[in-house]
């Protein structure tokens, strides 16, 4: 079995860099699967993705992740899931995913004027 | 609390366990055959180090009282001879794989998670506090280090033949647990059964047997140690030794 493993990057990443080279990985090989961390910092609070790791199962990759996320004290919960079960949004289609929101400053509630008699807003 | 010869000797062999199976724990840092192993077992290093140091304090602190104003947990740890360390011989083997690394961390730690269990209901206080601080440790290298005893068993031909070979090499290391020293003030004998009922339990999961009729060795109590033990204490003394007090 092939699994084909694309990683894509976002924020301040220029397009032409975006989306990483697609590795082949064979389960003939050695590798352990990649797995997403999430930490949540303090209860109440939500988790947070903090980075990625290799594990052989869930239970080695919470471990993991205790070892390499958690050993300043940053987190009371941590989430794992395997990154292949991850499905991102194409950086492609950006443009119309994301900018026809740009002009749309009415579904902003700071657009609408309230009148003085509404209280506690 | 008045100081015997005891309580002194008792605290070194707890600090000297956690020291030298900690310096040879660290012998793995940056080579862990991945990262993240590699962060979690220097993790267990830190822990060890760190439980060495309560125990040398404590151990300073006695000699203190008892007149020794130069004792501290550095001339502890860094200016005492081979044959003053009393740390258990499993402690100061050499590392071998990483099957025989893991499977020493398992049985050291199923015993000292015993061992400490016991000391928070003794009646000597420091010991006391530093065992309850412990513990919450050394619960994770256990869950840590029979989960990596399960995988390795029950894993593939490799793996399974490393450890089943690291089982041949440290067995006879295991039954010094268990032979209480003049100076031990936790009755050593009676932990035992636990600790064979714990092993057991791991060993069915990771398809390994128990070895029987071996003969166990001894000594390092009572600071008869093997010949690796002057090489560990050459690197680890080596600056003390040469620059006498050298600071960070």
């Amino acid at each position: 079995m092939n699994i084909q493993i694309r990683k894509f990057y976002y924020g301040d990443i220029p397009e032409e860099t975006a989306g990483g080279p697609i590795t082949n990985v064979s389960s003939d090989e050695k590798a352990w699967p990649l797995w997403e961390v999430f930490i949540r910092s303090k209860q109440g609070l939500d988790h947070k993705h903090v980075g990625s790791l290799h594990a052989a199962d869930a239970s080695m990759a919470i471990e993991n992740a205790r070892d390499v996320y958690t050993r300043r004290q940053e987190g009371v919960s941590i989430w794992v899931v395997e990154s292949k079960f991850i499905h991102a949004s194409d950086p492609a289609d950006a443009e119309s995913l994301y900018e026809p929101a740009a002009d749309k400053i009415y579904r902003h509630p700071t657009f609408y004027d309230l009148p003085d008699a509404v209280k506690h807003m | 609390m008045p100081l015997t010869n005891n309580t002194l000797n008792y605290t070194l062999h707890l600090a000297d366990n956690a020291l030298i199976l900690g310096q040879r724990n660290g012998e793995w840092c940056a080579h862990g055959p991945i990262l993240e192993q590699d962060i979690a077992i220097t993790n267990i290093t830190l822990d060890l180090i760190g439980q060495a140091r309560n125990f040398y304090q404590n151990a300073a602190a006695c000699l203190h009282e008892s007149g020794d104003p130069t004792a501290s947990e550095d001339s502890l740890a860094y200016l005492r001879t081979e044959r003053e360390f009393k740390n258990l011989l499993i402690c100061e083997l050499p590392n071998g794989d990483w099957a025989q690394t893991i499977l020493r961390q398992f049985f050291f730690s199923t015993f000292q998670l015993l061992l400490f269990e016991k000391m928070k209901h003794s009646n000597n206080e420091p010991l006391v506090a530093i065992a309850e601080k412990s513990i919450k440790e050394t619960q994770y290298h256990v869950k840590w280090s029979s989960e990596w005893v399960i995988r390795l068993g029950d894993g593939t031909t490799e793996s399974h033949s490393r450890i089943t070979k690291a089982v041949d090499t440290l067995w006879m290391y295991t039954g010094e647990f268990f032979i209480p020293a003049s100076y031990e003030m936790i009755d050593v004998a009676s932990l035992k059964n636990e600790w064979m009922n714990k092993v057991k339990e791991v060993f069915d999961e990771a398809t390994l047997t128990l070895p029987e009729n071996v003969f166990m060795q001894t000594g390092g109590k009572n600071g008869a140690h093997t010949e690796h033990m002057g090489f560990i204490l050459s690197e680890l003394q080596y600056l003390q030794r040469v620059f006498p007090g050298a600071e960070w």
